[in-house]
């Protein structure tokens, strides 16, 4: 989709373009920088760290950031080791440089366009060229819906952990935490910690499911560890997670008021008479993490299905997608926590300097090591990610008059009479019939769940295979651009290299 | 045990400014997102829906969900949860695409 003007006759002004500043990102820019690359990180955000990492910006004068994060020591040294390279001009970071598409120049050269600035009038656009491009792009959370979703005080569980990391603010003062994934958690000890009252933590899986790989397990003592610390946080603010539950539906009427709360069965259907009301001014709410694919799959970069149903990149040993001169590290490559972030970021940079010219040769017993780590934090993920798997069985919390897709206000009835009626198969045709997923937000809050809906009600009587097979058909959400643009940042001219001009080797 | 985020951070903010919601005037610190300041406010919804002109605020915290669209300064579908707020600006609920003034 080339809409900018045609390629520069220039070689490309950095060897290496990182999109992303989160573990992954800023892991492969530093070792990369380490290795004599030039490279450009652009991140949509104004300080370094993505998701995981948000900390409060300088202005809140927070002297113990350290307080809402888990091994915030590994972050304070990557920035230090950031600092020094973009003081020597190794490495450029373009803060507020929201990536929405990547072009493919000739066979050495991407053009990474991004819009600058904050939401609002003053938005711009930008441009730089580079020889690789490494994909960082992170996740974001799943949702599943359930009546009273879209009640305000109803905030992803994730949400309500970004907000308070970088705003130092909570949605209310008794807040259910609720859904499925290890994030659930970090998020309800966070928010104890940070002085909410947390009266329930409702997790939909069985923690016993991760006891079918003992040996993963095992291998794992930093990932047990991290869990049972989050345990303890728990445990001293009298918490217990409640597994196998649900909450199947949120009351109020200009906010929530309440929640209930109700069993589950091992597909996650809610067993009827078990629903208990549990007073709250906010629920936290999240099912897991979506590896954010945009710009990948607009590359043509291939994907493979996820233990938990979502869509990861393929990739080789080395980090590479399976187009060349493209790398991915972290989440895109599939959810599997900051540490795997880490050395994935680490191992793409030891793979990108083997391949350019201006590079010293990375340090090949830590490459064995860092191989040995991603084999291991991997292992971990998939073990995570078939516990958390959504069950078939989430939909039967749905009323027809529940709202699924959130900006377009579809409701569940209506997507399933597209389905049953109209004979939509995919979430695909479903939005054509309905405009579920045609909103602001491109189907990343309602995808999910309208995938399901189709496939559920399509293939009601195929048996599990046979609806993993379907599964395997769908492929990933597309979404040419992976942000909104506005036509006035379009009409300006992109800078192809900023005041500063780009770092030479 | 902290009572706050900012206890549990340690944090001494810069002096606050004000905001104004639908004409309310609101505290804000230097650093917070127009979301955030409303949030302290115990202020959850700035945006009502375009179909059913119901009350909706932050939802994802990050820039995906686009729930949190607010007018601010007179320019409609800012997501609040990601702008900076600024001493004085001036936000408003915003009504369904916040494009009433195009209509025809």
């Amino acid at each position: 989709m080339p809409i900018s003007p045609s390629e520069p006759p220039v070689p490309p002004e950095y060897d290496l373009a990182i999109v992303g500043a989160g573990p992954a990102g800023l892991s492969a820019a530093v070792a990369a920088a380490d290795l004599g690359l030039s490279v450009v990180v652009l991140d949509a955000a104004a300080a370094p760290g993505g998701q995981y990492y948000r900390h409060p910006a300088p202005g809140l004068g927070a002297a113990r950031p350290e307080a809402l994060h888990h091994g915030w020591a590994a972050f304070a040294a990557l920035v230090r080791r950031l600092g020094r390279h973009t003081g020597t001009g190794k490495v450029r970071h373009l803060t507020h440089h929201h990536v929405w598409t990547v072009e493919r120049g000739s066979s050495t050269a991407w053009t990474v366009h991004a819009v600058t600035g904050p939401d609002g009038p003053e938005q711009g656009r930008a441009a730089v060229t580079s020889r690789a491009l490494l994909l960082a792009t992170g996740s974001y959370e799943r949702q599943l819906p359930f009546p009273g979703w879209t009640l305000p005080g109803v905030v992803g569980a994730g949400g309500a952990q970004a907000m308070l990391k970088s705003g130092l603010v909570l949605p209310g003062r008794r807040i259910v935490v609720a859904g499925s994934g290890p994030l659930l958690l970090a998020v309800a000890g966070s928010l104890a910690a940070a002085g909410a009252k947390v009266p329930a933590v409702v997790e939909a899986a069985g923690y016993t499911a991760y006891a079918g790989s003992p040996r993963t397990l095992a291998a794992n003592p930093g990932k047990l560890l991290e869990g049972a610390v989050h345990g303890a946080a728990l445990l001293r603010h009298g918490l217990r997670p409640r597994t196998r539950s649900a909450v199947t539906e949120a009351h109020g009427t200009d906010r929530v008021e309440a929640v209930t709360v109700s069993r589950l069965d091992r597909d996650w259907r809610p067993v009827p008479g078990t629903g208990r009301r549990i007073a709250c001014d906010a629920l936290a709410v999240g099912h897991g993490l979506v590896p954010q694919l945009e710009l990948a799959t607009g590359l043509g970069c291939a994907t493979h299905r996820t233990p938990d149903g979502t869509y990861a990149l393929a990739l080789d040993d080395s980090q590479r997608t399976s187009v060349p001169g493209v790398w991915a590290a972290g989440e895109a490559g599939g959810v599997g926590g900051a540490q795997l972030a880490l050395a994935e970021g680490e191992l793409a940079a030891f793979a990108i300097a083997a391949v350019s010219r201006s590079a010293v040769r990375p340090d090949a017993r830590r490459a064995v090591a860092l191989r040995r780590t991603r084999a291991r934090l991997r292992a971990f993920a998939a073990v995570m990610a078939a516990a958390h798997r959504p069950g078939p069985g989430w939909p039967d919390w749905l009323s027809d008059d529940t709202d699924v897709c959130r900006c377009e206000e579809v409701s569940a009835g209506e997507v399933r009479a597209a389905v049953t009626d109209l004979g939509a198969h995919d979430a695909r045709t479903v939005k054509l019939f309905t405009r579920a997923g045609m909103g602001w937000c491109q189907g990343r809050m309602c995808g999910p769940a309208v995938d399901c809906l189709a496939r559920a009600d399509s293939h009601a009587d195929a048996d599990a295979d046979a609806d993993a097979d379907a599964d395997a058909d769908a492929g990933p959400d597309r979404r040419p651009l992976s942000c909104p643009v506005p036509l006035a940042a379009l009409s300006r001219p992109a800078a192809l290299s900023g005041p500063d001009g780009p770092p030479r080797s | 045990m902290a009572r706050n985020p900012v206890e549990l951070a340690g944090a001494t903010p810069e002096p606050s400014f004000e905001i104004t919601m639908d004409g309310r005037v609101l505290p804000a610190l230097p650093g917070q997102s127009i979301a955030a300041a409303l949030w302290s406010a115990g202020i959850l919804a700035w945006r009502t829906t375009r179909v059913n002109g119901r009350p909706r605020g932050a939802f994802c915290g990050i820039g995906s969900c686009f729930d949190c669209l607010a007018t601010v300064n007179g320019a409609p579908n800012q997501r609040a949860c990601l702008v900076p707020a600024r001493p004085g600006d001036l936000v408003t609920t915003q009504e369904g695409h916040g494009r009433a003034d195009l209509a025809v």
